[in-house]
């Protein structure tokens, strides 16, 4: 992406090698913002979660095109497969009733909300344009082994932090399922 | 190694005809066997043995009407599908059928396949909630929290199995157990590891009850218990969407046998060193495992969704969990001794 923008102003041609990459990488970007879109907008929660699945799908296609094939499956694996089914899977537990509708929050959603948004987008753009963008060298196959060294040797702290994090949500289930089903 | 793009596009043809061909007469295999199970004889009128069948089926289905009822999700209803269809098509571009024939080397493809499958449940959950009708929505519950529960001890076998070969690779994993039957992951004598030999064959148990399970398949056909779901996620689809989702079914059960065959049962060796190996050994065993699909199906009755999900959570998962344990302590010790 880096090395796409520090190229010189003369874009490349559409049926050139480098030509097709960028289309590939819009198409996958647009997959992406679609899906946001739906996700964001629509009246009913089941074509947000689908949405959100076709969002998480085009985020694996931006993973794919960043050579990094692992991530780009496990993005699939984990996002599609489980957290996006996982959520619709609750969204159903919550209300049984299957005409179910997203709702216009109360006064102060939209105007903080919006200015959030802008605070964001600002950060985001500034961040973007001040920094010095530099192609960094691709520094592994971002194979298996590689992704697997690092988090054991690197990043050990982070994942042992990621596993903490994911054993206090499986003790919340546990808590909050200890109560049976007859009272709820 | 050919890298041009014309070999994956003539493969993607050639296994989506492959596809369309399982898809149709494993329909006909399963009356068959159905029938043969059940001391009947199953289809005969139709051609020979019934074997147009599938063919007058198809016909039937695309001249029905594709039928939207009101109040129904229309771009979900429609999208569902076609959806349950693609990923199935295409994981088979994944599946190595030889050492020669194969779209081309993917190196992750054990988790290509996986990552594909996950989409194929998005599909009975689109489709049973799309389609405003209780019993699709009750079966689309089920049938997700059957795959959710289904996927991990799943995903932890084949996790030992990527340990014990240390590739994702499909085509690495079935050529690191050429040689014979003995060398194949299931077998429990002469293995290539003590590991192996010992858990292997309740490995397999495991994987193959999980397949069963994520294909939808009976005993654990949650998701389309005709007794009480009338057709589950499948009611309101008429036409060519309740044939996609049949297709999407079978070739989900093709992509299974494959998988299973490949990571235990050595894909296109041959069992005898001296019988050559190739592609016919590999379809001889996904047509033996699709027939212990049929055969498992019509021979149990349905569980309960409850004993399903016990099953899983209570049995499947601990010894995987264990079995993956075992085998990373025994890859240890050879590692020590060797």
């Amino acid at each position: 992406m880096q090395t796409l923008f520090c190229q010189p102003a003369a874009s490349p041609s559409l049926f050139s090698a480098e030509g097709f990459v960028g289309l590939i990488f819009l198409l996958t970007i647009t997959i992406v913002i679609f899906g946001a879109a739906i996700a964001t907008t629509s009246k009913r929660l089941v074509r947000c979660v689908a949405g959100l699945a076709v969002a998480f799908t085009g985020v694996a296609g931006v993973y794919y095109f960043l050579l990094s094939p692992f991530v780009a499956m496990m993005q699939m694996l984990i996002y599609v497969g489980a957290v996006s089914i996982l959520i619709a899977f609750a969204v159903m537990m919550a209300s049984p009733e299957s005409h179910k509708g997203t709702y216009r929050g109360g006064v102060l959603a939209g105007p903080i909300g919006f200015s959030t948004g802008v605070i964001f987008f600002a950060a985001l753009s500034i961040l973007g344009l001040k920094t010095e963008w530099q192609a960094f060298p691709r520094q592994e196959t971002g194979s298996i082994e590689h992704v697997g060294m690092a988090f054991l040797t690197t990043y050990s702290l982070v994942f042992e932090l990621i596993s903490i994090v994911l054993l206090l949500a499986i003790i919340g289930a546990l808590v909050l399922a200890r109560r049976g089903r007859s009272r709820v | 190694m050919d890298t041009s793009i014309w070999r994956p596009i003539l493969y993607l043809i050639g296994v989506m005809a492959f596809a369309g061909v399982n898809a149709a007469w494993l329909g006909w295999c399963e009356r068959k066997g159905a029938g043969h199970i059940q001391r009947r004889i199953g289809p005969k009128e139709v051609g020979p043995y019934g074997l147009l069948q599938p063919l007058a089926d198809g016909i039937k289905l695309m001249t029905k009407q594709l039928l939207v009822p009101q109040g129904v999700d229309g771009i979900l209803f429609r999208v569902a599908p076609v959806l349950a269809m693609i990923p199935a098509i295409t994981s088979m571009v994944a599946i190595p059928f030889s050492a020669t024939f194969h779209a081309r080397p993917i190196e992750l493809s054990v988790l290509l396949i996986f990552a594909l499958a996950s989409i194929g449940m998005m599909a009975i959950l689109l489709g049973g909630w799309a389609s405003n009708n209780k019993y699709s929505l009750i079966s689309a519950a089920r049938s997700v929290s059957q795959n959710v529960a289904y996927e991990i001890p799943m995903l932890i076998t084949v996790i030992t199995i990527v340990m014990l070969s240390g590739s994702m690779n499909l085509e690495e994993i079935a050529l690191q157990q050429k040689g014979g039957f003995w060398n194949w992951y299931i077998f429990p004598i002469a293995g290539q590891s003590i590991a192996q030999a010992i858990i292997m064959p309740v490995s397999f148990l495991i994987f193959f009850t999980c397949s069963v399970a994520e294909t939808n398949r009976a005993p654990f056909d949650m998701a389309e218990a005709e007794s009480e779901l009338i057709a589950g996620h499948m009611t309101e689809y008429g036409s060519m969407g309740f044939g996609l989702f049949m297709m999407g079914e079978y070739l989900n059960i093709v992509v299974g046998a494959c998988l299973t065959a490949i990571l235990f049962f050595g894909g296109w060796d041959s069992p005898l060193p001296f019988i050559p190996s190739g592609v016919l050994w590999f379809v001889l065993k996904i047509y033996l495992l699709i027939f212990t699909f049929i055969w498992i199906r019509w021979t149990y009755p349905r569980t309960q969704i409850y004993k399903l999900l016990n099953l899983s959570w209570k049995i499947l998962i601990p010894f995987s969990l264990a079995i993956l344990l075992l085998t990373a302590v025994f890859i240890k010790i050879e590692g020590i001794l060797i």
